[in-house]
């Protein structure tokens, strides 16, 4: 009895955790678009918000509104975006492929990111009509595809046959990258000037600097998306729990399920890397995170890590702006920075819960 | 509903490793499959439960064949229980159980209070209903396998498949599975090591290098000769003299 009026209750916690979820993520990003080099109090920006959206018609600094609206606000936005979708795409990684190392950047997709940008900056590919987001976003596609490719010749279906498809998946991963490594190594010491280099390197960490609107409109609809895959197969990730045959046995249809999945997630993965470089970490340590403070069951821990991860990320950002004063540090040295000590921390408390 | 075989195969790089199976279950008969390592039976198992399709030959469940069915059909009436099962992620035992329910739960339909009955009675049933909190990497060998089968059952089959549920458990455990396995209303079909064992079930088929060289009763299917052919080992098959039931008693190996 007790059991069915608990199943009937739990109807309205959804709603609570939404309400919840999207006030902790909206004071993320006013503190994201508050705190910066200058300092800039919450009433001014909700009266440069209350202008845009609804014409409200403040008078507020043109200084100010102009810091607000096309430098932080879009781009605490845009790292919410990031952070959530690398998050996300390393929980269904990790339950796919029953590996807890695996992370977005498995795919070679990164490799593959960084092989796109440096043809375009260094190497002068598409001669001026190609971006680097948008050879950066070839560039982890290729690589995704090869990757595919390969894992499927080696896997269970192929012509070797001899390996698992999931060890297949990374081990394919694993030398996708390093080709994908080779070539940007490659092509920066041919002809890359030392400026060059430089700016390569730290693209390559990641960074939030050159975000507008435009990114914007990409990146919500991509995280949006890969949210909404993630909770409609949140079963089937489930059912992987105990492994990909246990998962067919359970009904799951494994092949066309890991394929739309991986294939989402690597599209996501490639549209924040084509936009921010490859920022690590986030993907591999917050659903580790959240499956201690939330659990192992997707209907609960696909949310948590993208808000975690959207969370985290604004966080990170806004410390590698401050942190040195006249100085932007690369986004990915902050998320690795505060984010190992902070993960030992919590592996250390959740070995001492069991 | 009636789970058969026809004139399957399997082949891995040249080598037969399924030649040819004909089987047809009885609805909620206890069937065996014995049979020296490497005879067969895993991977039979595996095609009875649509995890790999047979290079020739088809698996018809009732009135069709399984690869016209989808997999969550199929689930709803075949439910296997593997060798061993590994997790990484910490989940509780209910959970574990939960996930049974799978095949009956969409995106849009979430956990009933129904679907929580059925787990609970699956639990019961299976007789770990006090552990149901339990961390599932917190369990002994006996209690994972009770929590799988009890998974199984949560999804409510019309036929069970077990791989050797009984590798690696003490005999008391090992007893206590067969005895609930056999309990169960439902067609089993069990792979079995033990060959004592498998004298309990109603059939018994013998898997020898891919050919299933008999099935019957298990008096008439383990004889001396039987043993001597397939195993490789000189026994004599004897009556207990207490319920007159046939065991044997292995002497030394051809």
């Amino acid at each position: 009895m007790s059991m069915a009026i608990t199943a009937h209750s739990r109807w309205s916690l959804p709603w609570r955790w939404c309400l919840l979820a999207t006030v902790l993520l909206a004071m993320t990003l006013m503190a994201g678009t508050a705190i910066g080099e200058t300092m800039i109090p919450v009433e001014t920006i909700l009266k440069v918000m209350a202008n845009h959206f609804w014409d409200a018609g403040y008078p507020v600094d043109r200084i100010d509104a102009g810091i607000i609206w096309n430098y932080r606000f879009s781009r605490s936005i845009v790292a919410a975006c990031v952070g959530a979708g690398l998050a996300l795409s390393g929980v269904v990684l990790q339950a796919l492929l029953r590996n807890p190392l695996a992370d977005p950047f498995l795919m070679g997709i990164s490799a593959g990111a960084s092989t796109g940008a440096v043809s375009v900056t260094v190497a002068g590919l598409g001669a001026g009509a190609l971006t680097l987001s948008g050879g950066a976003f070839g560039g982890a596609m290729l690589a995704f595809a090869m990757v595919v490719v390969l894992a499927h010749l080696a896997g269970p279906g192929g012509r070797g046959g001899a390996l698992q498809a999931s060890g297949a998946i990374i081990l394919a991963g694993i030398a996708g990258a390093q080709l994908f490594n080779a070539l940007t190594a490659f092509i920066i010491a041919r002809s890359a000037s030392a400026e060059q280099a430089r700016g390569i390197m730290f693209w390559l960490l990641g960074s939030l600097s050159g975000v507008r609107w435009d990114d914007v409109r990409l990146a919500i609809p991509a995280v949006l998306a890969g949210l909404a895959i993630c909770l409609w197969y949140r079963r089937a990730l489930d059912a992987f729990t105990f492994g990909t045959d246990s998962a067919a046995s359970m009904g799951i249809a494994v092949r066309p399920v890991r394929g739309i999945l991986i294939a989402t997630m690597a599209l996501v993965t490639a549209v924040m890397v084509s936009m921010v470089g490859a920022i690590g970490f986030v993907g591999l340590v917050i659903p580790h995170a959240m499956r201690f403070l939330v659990g192992s069951r997707h209907t609960r821990l696909v949310p948590a890590c993208a808000l975690a991860g959207a969370i985290f990320m604004i966080g990170s950002d806004v410390v590698s702006r401050t942190l040195i004063a006249g100085q932007v540090l690369p986004i990915g040295v902050i998320t690795s920075l505060i984010g190992a000590p902070a993960f030992a921390l919590i592996l250390i408390r959740g070995a001492r819960l069991t | 509903m009636k789970l058969s075989a026809r004139n399957i195969s399997w082949q891995v790089n040249g080598r037969q490793l399924l030649d040819n199976i004909r089987l047809e279950t009885v609805p909620g008969e206890n069937l065996g499959l014995i049979g020296p390592n490497g005879s067969g039976k895993t991977t039979l198992l595996r095609i009875l439960a649509g995890l790999q399709k047979p290079h020739t030959g088809d698996v018809w469940l009732g009135d069709q064949s399984m690869y016209r069915m989808r997999q969550r059909h199929i689930a709803r009436s075949i439910a296997l229980v593997e060798q061993q099962a590994m997790a990484s992620d910490r989940i509780s035992v209910h959970q574990a159980v939960s996930l049974g329910r799978t095949p009956y739960l969409s995106p849009m339909r979430g956990w009933s209070p129904q679907d929580e009955a059925i787990v609970s009675r699956a639990l019961y049933d299976v007789g770990i209903e006090p552990l149901k909190t339990r961390p599932w990497h917190t369990l002994s060998g006996g209690e994972g396998q009770r929590v799988q089968i009890a998974r199984a059952l949560a999804q409510q089959p019309d036929i069970l498949l077990l791989d050797e549920p009984t590798n690696h458990l003490d005999i008391r455990h090992q007893l206590s599975i067969l005895g609930l396995v056999r309990a169960l209303p439902i067609t089993v079909v069990i792979a079995l090591h033990d060959l004592n064992q498998a004298m309990d079930c109603d059939r018994v088929g013998v898997l020898e290098d891919g050919r299933l060289v008999d099935i019957g009763p298990p008096e008439e299917v383990l004889t001396p000769h039987r043993l001597r052919r397939t195993f490789g080992v000189h026994a004599d098959v004897l009556a207990n003299a207490q319920d007159q039931r046939h065991y044997m008693r292995f002497r030394q190996a051809v």
